[in-house]
C-alpha cells in the first residue's frame, strides 16, 4: 500500500526527520490560507498523487505570490497527471500540499528497501539526488552506496555515519544525519514499511538536512497489525475495480485487453494470460479466485470481469486442488444464468472431480464453449473474441 | 529416493485441530503420508483424527520422532510456528500459510541461519502448495492423483501451475520424482537454487522442470547455478509475459520492480545459462518429453 507525500512527511517528522513547514489544501482558498500561515515569499504547491516523478509531469509549482499559489492550485486540483509510474491512465490530483520554499545547496538520494536477494533491508544513498535512481544505477553505478542491515541487531550508528560520509556531508551535520537515518530505519521497522525513499534529501543553504520529498510503501501482508497506516489509504488513487475485488477477497488487476479471465492460482493466471497473448489475443484482466471458490465467490468474480465494458469474451480456467470442479461448474452455471451473460464463455476444468464438473456444464444447456487443455482454451477464447468483433457486436 | 520427503517421513501438523489443518491432514493421510500427530497450543493431551495433539513442538517431536512438519497457522502467528519447528529439531518444514509479513520472514531466515549446517531445518514456502514425492508421501495441499511417480523433478513458485505441469506430463506418461512448491512470497524459505542442488544429488531425478514468474532474482540465480554446477538438464517456464510493471500479480512476490525482473528478461538470461525454455505454458509436458528423449 502506498501513501501520499504529506502523510509520509508527517510520519517521518515524528521520527526526527526534518521537513519544511507545510499544510494540506483541498481548494485554492485552502492553498492561499496555508501559504499565509507558513509565511515567507516562496511556496511549493505539490500535487498529492501516488507516484514519483511528479515534478516532470508538471505536478509541482513554485510560487512567489499568493495569486500564483491560487493559480497553481486551480490548475492542479482535479488534474489527471501522467508519469512513467502511473501508466497511461494517470492519476487524478484531489489534494495539494503547500510547503515553504527551501533554498537548496545540495540534493541527495536516500532510501531503505527490502533486498530480496540478500533477504535483508538495504540502505541506499547517492550524492547525486533528485534524479531517478534506476537511471543512475545504469549510468553511474559507482555513485551509489549500498549498506545492508543485519536484522538481529538492526542499523548501527557506524553504518549511518558511513552513509552520511558517502553522501559527502559536512562534519558538522553528521550527527544530525545519523539521527535522520536512524529515524527512517525505526519508522521502517516499526511500521512494516517495505520501501522508504527520500529523493531529494537536501542540504539547505543554512546547512541543514531536510526531506524535500518522501515516499513510503507498506507491506500489504502486515496491514493487519498497522491499523493507523491502514487508515491512510486513499482509495481515489487506486483502481476502483481492484479495490472492489480486494474487498471481496479476490485478487484482480485491470489490463487493457478484451478477453476477461477468471483463474485459480496466481501462477496459472499469469500463464493463462500469456497463452491468450500467444494465441493472438489480449487479456482484459488478471483475476485469481483462489482456493475454495464457492458459487457466491464465482458469481462475484463474474460480476467483476463483466463490469469491464471492453470485455468481448470470457475465459474460465480452473485447475482444482483445494477447489472442486463440480463446485466451480455449479457456480459458473449459476452466474451465467443470474447475470444473463451475452458474450461467449469458454470454460476449461481440470483436477479434482473434473468429470462431474464437465457433466454439470454439459447438462446445463447453456452455450458454454468447453476446452480440455490450456492451449485449446486460449485458442477458443481468441476465436470467440474475434467472431464477436467481426460481427461488430458488443 | 526422491528429495525432501519419502515413505518414511514422519509428519506433524502445526495448526492441527483447525478447519484447514484438519481437512488437509486427512487428505495427506488418505494419500498414505505418515502423519504422526499435531500441535495446537492449549489442546495438548487430546486426540484428533485418532492421533495425539501436543501443546509444543518440542514435546511433539520427542514423543513421535517426527522429522517433518506442515504449517496451517494463521499469518500473524506463522513465523513463530516456523521458528518453533526449527528449534524442536524438525528437519523439513512446509509453510502453507499465505500472508506472512515480509519482516517476519526476514526474522525467520535470520533465525535459521544461526543453526550449524547439519542442524538447520529446510523450509519451503510460505504461500505454497507443499511438496509431494508421488506414491511415497504428500506434505501439502495438492490433488495427489495428478502426479505419477517418475524421474522428473518439479520446482515452482505457483501451486496450480505446478499442477498444470504434472498433468501435462502424466498425459504423456511422464512421472515425477518430487514436486516442490517454493511459494509466491518475496522472501521464502528456499530459493529455486536450493531445490536444484537437491535434485542434482538425487539419483532418481533425471531432468528438472523449473517454473518461475516475474519479480525477484531467484530464477536467474538458479540458472547461473545450473550453468556452473549441474550435469542434469533444466527446463524452465517463466510466467508473466503480459504482466505490467509495478503491479502485484496475486503473489506478493510477483511484481516487476526493477530491471531484469520481467518474464522476457528472465527468459533471455536463462537461455544464456543453457536452460531449455518452454515457449508456452501449454508446452511444459512436450518440452520435458523432448529433453528426456535426448537423454536416451
Amino acid at each position: 500500500m502506498d501513501i501520499h507525500e504529506y502523510q509520509a512527511k508527517e510520519i517521518l517528522s515524528g521520527y526526527g526527520v526534518k521537513i519544511a513547514e507545510g499544510g494540506l489544501a483541498y481548494s485554492p482558498e485552502d492553498a492561499i490560507q496555508r501559504a499565509r500561515e507558513i509565511g515567507g515569499h516562496v511556496w511549493a504547491v505539490k500535487a498529492q498523487i501516488h507516484s514519483g516523478a511528479r515534478g516532470k509531469a508538471g505536478g509541482i509549482k513554485i510560487c512567489k505570490t499568493h495569486d500564483e499559489v491560487e493559480a497553481a492550485a486551480e490548475y492542479l486540483l482535479g488534474k489527471r497527471l501522467v508519469t512513467h509510474q502511473t501508466g497511461p491512465a494517470g492519476k487524478v490530483c484531489s489534494r495539494l500540499y503547500v510547503e515553504a520554499g527551501t533554498e537548496i545547496a545540495k540534493e541527495l538520494y536516500f532510501s531503505f528497501l527490502v533486498d530480496r536477494s540478500a533477504e535483508r533491508i538495504v540502505m541506499i544513498g547517492s550524492s547525486q539526488g533528485g534524479m531517478d535512481i534506476e537511471e543512475l544505477a545504469v549510468s553511474n553505478p559507482g555513485a551509489i552506496t549500498k549498506i545492508h542491515i543485519e536484522p538481529a541487531v538492526g542499523l548501527q550508528d557506524y553504518q549511518a555515519r558511513q552513509m552520511a560520509f558517502a553522501l559527502g556531508l559536512d562534519a558538522e551535520i553528521i550527527s544530525h544525519a545519523v539521527k535522520t537515518i536512524r529515524g527512517c530505519y525505526r519508522a521502517l521497522r516499526e511500521l512494516d514499511c517495505s520501501m522508504l525513499e527520500i529523493n531529494p534529501l537536501v542540504v539547505t543553504s543554512n546547512n541543514e538536512l531536510l526531506a524535500l520529498d518522501a515516499k513510503m510503501g507498506f507491506d500489504d501482508n502486515a496491514l493487519f497489525r498497522q491499523q493507523k497506516i491502514s487508515e491512510l489509504r486513499d482509495k481515489s488513487q487506486e483502481d476502483p475495480r481492484e479495490m472492489a475485488a480486494a474487498d471481496r477477497g479476490l485478487s484482480y488487476v485491470g489490463l487493457d485487453g478484451d478477453i476477461g479471465c477468471m483463474i485459480n492460482g496466481a501462477g496459472l493466471a499469469m500463464a493463462t494470460m500469456d497463452m491468450i497473448k500467444l494465441a493472438g489475443g489480449e487479456p482484459a484482466n488478471f483475476l485469481d479466485v483462489g482456493g475454495g471458490a464457492s458459487p457466491e465467490r464465482t458469481e462475484k468474480a463474474f460480476r467483476l470481469v463483466l463490469a469491464d465494458s471492453n470485455v468481448k469474451a470470457m475465459l474460465v480456467n480452473i485447475f482444482a486442488g483445494i477447489n472442486r470442479c463440480d463446485w466451480i461448474a455449479e457456480g459458473v452455471v449459476h452466474a451465467v444464468q443470474k447475470l444473463d451473460m451475452k458474450i461467449p464463455l469458454i470454460v476449461r476444468l481440470s483436477g479434482t472431480n473434473v468429470e462431474e464438473g464437465r457433466r454439470i456444464i454439459a447438462e446445463s444447456g447453456l452455450p458454454i464453449i468447453t476446452a480440455e487443455t490450456l492451449a485449446e482454451a486460449a485458442e477458443k477464447a481468441v476465436q470467440a473474441r474475434n467472431a464477436v468483433v467481426s460481427k461488430g457486436g458488443c | 529416493m526422491a528429495i525432501l520427503i519419502n515413505e518414511n517421513t514422519r509428519i506433524l501438523v502445526q495448526g492441527f485441530t483447525g478447519k484447514i489443518g484438519t481437512f488437509h491432514a486427512e487428505d495427506m493421510m488418505k494419500y498414505g503420508s505418515k502423519v504422526v500427530g499435531g500441535v495446537t497450543p492449549g489442546k495438548g493431551g487430546q486426540k484428533h483424527l485418532g492421533l495425539p495433539v501436543f501443546n509444543t513442538m518440542k514435546e511433539a517431536v520427542q514423543e513421535t520422532q517426527a522429522d517433518a512438519s506442515i504449517i496451517f497457522v494463521p499469518p500473524a502467528f506463522a513465523a513463530d510456528s516456523i521458528m518453533e519447528a526449527a528449534d524442536a529439531g524438525i528437519k523439513y518444514c512446509v509453510a502453507i500459510t499465505d500472508g506472512i509479513p515480509t519482516q517476519d520472514m526476514m526474522t525467520v531466515k535470520n533465525f535459521l541461519r544461526r543453526f550449524p549446517d547439519d542442524k538447520r531445518m529446510v523450509l519451503t514456502g510460505p504461500n505454497c502448495a507443499g511438496t509431494i514425492s508421488p506414491g511415497k508421501s504428500m506434505l501439502g495441499i495438492m490433488p495427489g492423483h495428478i502426479y505419477m511417480p517418475g524421474n522428473v523433478g518439479i520446482v515452482g513458485r505457483s501451486g496450480t501451475l505446478g499442477y498444470e505441469a504434472a498433468s501435462q506430463m502424466k498425459a504423456l506418461g511422464i512421472g515425477v520424482s518430487t514436486s516442490v512448491g517454493i511459494g509466491g512470497d518475496p522472501i521464502n524459505g528456499s530459493a529455486h537454487q536450493v531445490i536444484l542442488e537437491k535434485f542434482e544429488q538425487d539419483p532418481e531425478t533425471e531432468v528438472i522442470m523449473m517454473i518461475g514468474e516475474i519479480g525477484g532474482p531467484q530464477e536467474v540465480e538458479a540458472g547461473l547455478y545450473a550453468k556452473a554446477n549441474m550435469k542434469k538438464p533444466v527446463v524452465a517456464y517463466i510466467a508473466g509475459l503480459t504482466a505490467p510493471q509495478g503491479r502485484r500479480m496475486g503473489h506478493a512476490g510477483a511484481i516487476i520492480s526493477s530491471a531484469g525482473e520481467g518474464a522476457a528478461e528472465k527468459v533471455a538470461m536463462l537461455k544464456e545459462c543453457g536452460v531449455t525454455i518452454c515457449p508456452t505454458p501449454a508446452a511444459m509436458g512436450e518440452t520435458i518429453a523432448k529433453v528426456l528423449a535426448n537423454l536416451g
